[in-house]
């Protein structure tokens, strides 16, 4: 398996040496042509609109929305924005999930936090124990609505949603490559093997 | 457990972010829209660059809140301000308005010649300039949560911020085969604390995120330095002092993500039209070097 990582700008280099500590091979994507060999993309954290501009200027488009069509995106914080079909505000989104996202919605940096969330998804199948997953939020941005077949993952005890899956595409408001917890890649790099083995039926077949 | 704000985690965080972007010198809100759309990931708000406060002589000092107020409310993108070195009332001040970042800032006349702000102190996060290892660590261990080099600010000369970036990362890398004993001695030759110098080694980078800065003026500048291995620019007058700041802006943003891509760099370097006019640093008289300010 291998994952590639949106190279353009951002904090990319904390999620592959995430990925690397879980065994992965990971290369960094800043071209179109860097997408065809990988099974997986993760969009770090950035500034969404940089990350925007670049991927316009550098005809990264269309090739990332075929991409997430047929492969597994996770889209962090800048990342999450692009994913969502909504950002309120023009500018280049990728619109590969049904969902609404609001930017800096918590504020400006003064406002960034750390808070512990539930995230069932991540629970490791004994029954009703569950770590609560701790999350940085870094200006983050909220999304504000999920349609269609988006799901809502985790939200904040009030209940404004902060991660959403829609089947092998994944979208966090905070930064789990930034604290010490794989579980949120761990957990993306079975989407990507499911993804694999429903594109690829010799995958996993043993001889 | 309750959320927690402005831990170091998060003001390091934002720092993280910014990582391979560019972080430019405004002084309008005009100014900060052009840089927005040219991709940079950060603004500087300021009120003059600088290239004007080096040729204006007299103080420089924080700028005018309602102009860093005007820039906040044009961009969506981080906004970031300076104050003196020392100068711990502009800094709540900045905090008072929101900023994102605060730089302390060498290019402003220093308010105080022996200390620098309990960084600590404040929710807001500091970036700081640094010439070498030694600097870099004794703000880091002030609180700041990110580092910057020098530099020579107002030149357009990139020999300082080369300069500044081979002592700290060659430093760096001089740590990673030293033995442990070897380390206090180390740490006080430097002026370092020992505990920080001790996690760079087992890091084996800085402890925060580390940009340059400091007379950056083309593309191929800011390419150059994220070879050397920053984690990504600040450029200052070397865009609006230019012919074409747009172009030159957006040049500059990507030369900085394809930084290793030769054919790129040629590509966004062809026809910016002129450069800021730059001043050699060897010209300038040793009493007008900003870099020196600092302690």
């Amino acid at each position: 398996m291998k994952i590639g990582v949106l190279a353009l700008q951002g904090d990319f280099a904390e999620h592959q040496s995430m990925l690397e500590g879980l065994g992965v091979q990971v290369s960094q994507v800043r071209l179109p042509g860097q997408l065809e060999a990988i099974d997986g993309l993760i969009i770090p954290g950035g500034e969404s609109t940089t990350i925007g501009k670049l991927a316009v200027d550098f005809n990264l488009m269309e090739p990332l929305i075929s991409f997430g069509e047929a492969k597994p995106i996770w889209g962090t914080c800048a990342g999450a924005i692009l994913l969502s079909k909504d950002a309120r505000r023009p500018q280049p989104l990728l619109g590969l999930m049904d969902i609404s996202v609001e930017r800096n919605a918590f504020g400006r940096q003064v406002e960034s936090f750390e808070a512990d969330l539930d995230v069932p998804a991540l629970s490791e199948s004994r029954k009703g124990e569950q770590r609560p997953f701790h999350a940085v939020f870094i200006r983050a941005p909220l999304i504000q609505e999920v349609r269609g077949e988006a799901k809502t993952l985790s939200t904040l005890p009030d209940g404004r949603i902060v991660a959403a899956q829609e089947g092998h595409l994944l979208a966090t408001s905070f930064h789990p490559e930034l604290t010490g917890d794989d579980r949120f890649h761990r957990y993306f790099l079975q989407l990507v093997e499911i993804s694999k083995a429903e594109t690829d039926p010799m995958a996993g077949v043993v001889e | 457990m309750e959320k927690q704000v402005a831990t170091f985690e998060v003001k390091k965080g934002l720092a993280q972010m910014l990582k391979g972007g560019v972080i430019m010198d405004v002084v309008t809100a005009e100014h900060a829209r052009i840089a927005e759309d040219a991709g940079a990931v950060a603004v500087m708000a300021l009120e003059r660059v600088p290239a004007d406060i080096r040729a204006d002589g007299g103080v420089a000092r924080m700028s005018d809140p309602g102009l860093i107020e005007e820039i906040m409310n044009t961009v969506s993108i981080p906004v970031m301000a300076k104050v003196r070195i020392g100068h711990f009332v502009e800094a709540q001040i900045l905090e008072s308005l929101g900023v994102d970042y605060v730089d302390e800032s060498e290019v402003l006349t220093p308010a105080d010649e022996e200390h620098h702000i309990n960084k600590h102190d404040f929710k807001i996060p500091f970036v700081c300039g640094c010439r070498n290892l030694g600097e870099a660590l004794r703000r880091v261990g002030e609180g700041a949560a990110m580092i910057r080099t020098k530099g020579e600010a107002g030149t357009g000369d990139v020999v300082e911020a080369v300069r500044h970036a081979r002592s700290v990362l060659g430093d760096i890398r001089r740590l990673q085969t030293m033995p442990d004993e070897e380390l206090m001695a180390f740490a006080k030759h430097l002026g370092a604390p020992y505990e920080l110098l001790k996690e760079t080694k087992e890091l084996g980078r800085l402890p925060v995120v580390n940009f340059a800065a400091g007379g950056l003026a083309t593309p191929a500048d800011a390419a150059l330095m994220m070879q050397l291995g920053v984690d990504g620019v600040f450029v200052g007058s070397g865009i609006f002092k230019s012919g074409d700041p747009a172009k030159r802006a957006e040049a500059i943003v990507k030369a900085t993500t394809h930084f290793e891509d030769a054919a790129i760099l040629a590509d966004v370097s062809r026809n910016l039209g002129e450069p800021m006019v730059g001043r050699q640093v060897t010209d300038i008289p040793e009493a007008e070097l900003i870099a020196q300010r600092g302690w």
